[in-house]
């Protein structure tokens, strides 16, 4: 599905993605951890177009997309979501989830008949909101959302562009603790249904154990583990620049 | 955005408006039509400003080009001063017009988007008042009254035709402006304005080329906003270059505000209220603009989203079951 291989891209002196290679085969859902400013948004936004490679080539479904713009690439396939909630604050859940598959469709150009006529796009919003265990609230506004709520929202708007892969930068952050599975066994379940690929950028080590196929992890620009969550969790690298924990098994001063 | 008003509310409203001549003075009746060519303006800003977030300082511009499109006619090829032809011949310039300055306004947004919107709509201005041969300068142009399909008013008082067929006329060129924005904002199309306003970086994420549509919509703004002007003009009788000033055009902004540009009945209050608001404070004294600028002041600080806005606040308060 995607293959990126010899991905570099530079700010100045500082590698932020270093030739970096790696594939995401269908319906497989990979975490992407790494500590602040290991480059992991620099890579989603490579993927997703809004940064151009200085080097290498990013493939989707066998098609070099390293130079296409954002656009394109949404609608060969590639949605994301961000870590800062996006929404669109004063549209209806339902036309929050309804707007992007008119796009998807080609209907936004359509300018008499009114969005509730379009019925079959109607229900396909519904059945979205339905997976997402948001109906009830689909005549509501954003802003009168919980915050996890509002985060599955965020993911159901990327979702309803019949994205193969979404890019998922952070989904449960700033959700209560209490609340972050809830959040992600709603996405997750939503994801496994339609069978799409997903990378989700994390910092909680339990949802990355708990939901992902496989977890990529980044340090200073580099990729320096591509495994199983339980393979990678025991990679000294690893251990060493993510978790901060010595040979001894102490923890790192720093 | 304001929850729906039923169809059978507005199809009152539209009978009501068929009567007003029947119960008001000819001189409210002229206020009245002059409020309605503003409120067909005030529904084509508020495409812009309400749906999709962009504040245009510039809107005289496209009111001149479709009032001075009926003042050309008139002056240079009489033998087409029908009102069957200027008003689709209003439609095209002031679409033209948009057209052009909108290619090079919806580059920017915020305040460089009212900045240059401000400034082009004074580049008109400066022509339509430079060119004295073609245009008639500060003098303007006398507007004649036109023929519909063959029937010819000459010889008729301006207050007769005004009281008569005209109304009428007018009345359904709104009730038509009124149904057309109506279907554009609730239209998919609609929706996609509405998520550049509301989030630009995610519109364009979902697949909206936000340019684009900025331009779209910044040119239906300009037809409707054409179209108030040159319907405008046959009630004034008389165009001049300050249409295209930018005080006139923040006279459309003040419409648009006072009457709350958060919901679609919100301008068509506001540019009737204030046609009545100005006339009356300026027959009652010299000082008329600090009535105008007072209570501007006023709907800022307490009724910021307008008048409209504050009745469907005080009708959500009062009706919380419903409306949920």
């Amino acid at each position: 599905m995607l293959v990126l291989k010899n991905v570099r891209k530079n700010f100045w002196d500082l590698k932020a993605v270093d030739n970096i290679s790696f594939e995401i085969k269908d319906g497989e859902i990979v975490s992407l951890i790494g500590s602040n400013g290991a480059g992991k948004t620099t890579l989603v936004n490579l993927i997703s177009g809004y940064l151009k490679p200085d080097s290498g080539t990013i493939f989707f479904e066998d098609r070099d997309i390293s130079q296409e713009a954002p656009y394109t690439r949404i609608h060969l396939g590639i949605g994301r979501s961000f870590q800062i909630i996006n929404l669109f604050e004063n549209l209806s859940v339902l036309d929050n989830v309804r707007t992007p598959l008119f796009s998807k469709y080609g209907f936004i150009r359509r300018w008499l008949l009114p969005a509730g006529r379009y019925e079959k796009i109607t229900a396909e919003a519904l059945a979205i909101l339905e997976n997402f265990h948001l109906t009830d609230m689909k005549d509501s506004f954003p802003k009168e959302l919980s915050e996890g709520d509002r985060k599955i929202l965020d993911i159901a708007v990327a979702f309803a562009l019949k994205s193969k892969l979404l890019l998922l930068d952070e989904p449960t952050s700033g959700v209560a603790t209490h609340d972050k599975f809830k959040v992600m066994d709603s996405i997750i379940a939503a994801i496994k249904k339609e069978g799409v690929s997903t990378m989700v950028i994390e910092h909680d080590m339990d949802i990355v154990s708990g939901y992902s196929d496989r977890v990529l992890v980044m340090h200073e620009g580099r990729l320096i583990a591509d495994g199983r969550p339980e393979e990678v969790m025991e990679n000294k690298e690893v251990k060493a620049f993510i978790f901060g924990i010595t040979e001894e098994g102490h923890a790192a001063e720093n | 955005m304001a929850k729906r008003i039923p169809w059978a509310v507005y199809a009152l409203l539209f009978i009501l408006l068929l009567l007003v001549p029947q119960g008001v003075s000819l001189h409210n009746l002229m206020l009245f039509e002059y409020g309605l060519a503003f409120a067909i303006a005030g529904l084509g800003f508020n495409l812009l400003l309400g749906y999709t977030g962009l504040l245009s300082f510039g809107h005289g511009a496209y009111f001149a080009a479709g009032a001075y499109t009926v003042a050309m006619i008139s002056r240079y090829l009489p033998d087409w001063y029908a009102l069957e032809i200027v008003i689709p011949a209003a439609l095209f310039f002031s679409f033209i017009v948009a057209l052009l300055f909108g290619f090079l306004c919806v580059r920017h947004t915020k305040v460089f988007f009212s900045i240059l919107t401000m400034a082009l709509s004074m580049v008109l201005f400066s022509l339509l008042f430079k060119l004295y041969a073609l245009t008639g300068g500060s003098d303007g142009v006398r507007i004649p009254l036109p023929s519909l399909f063959g029937f010819s008013f000459e010889g008729m008082r301006r207050p007769e035709f005004l009281q008569g067929v005209y109304y009428y006329f007018l009345v359904i060129f709104f009730a038509a402006g009124f149904l057309v924005m109506k279907g554009i904002v609730n239209s998919p199309f609609g929706k996609a304005l509405q998520s550049i306003r509301d989030n630009e970086v995610r519109a364009e994420l979902i697949g909206v080329r936000v340019r684009r549509y900025r331009l779209y919509a910044f040119c239906i703004s300009g037809l409707f906003t054409g179209l108030g002007g040159a319907l405008w003009s046959f009630i004034n009788g008389h165009v001049t270059p300050e249409l295209s000033h930018w005080v006139f055009s923040g006279e459309v902004v003040y419409m648009v505000l006072l009457g709350g540009f958060g919901t679609f009945e919100g301008p068509i209050i506001g540019a009737i209220l204030f046609t009545f608001l100005k006339l009356y404070a300026m027959s009652y004294t010299q000082y008329w603009m600090f009535v105008i600028g007072g209570t501007f002041i006023v709907l800022v600080m307490v009724l910021p989203n307008g008048l409209a806005g504050a009745a469907v606040s005080l009708w959500q308060k009062i009706k919380p079951a419903r409306s949920r």
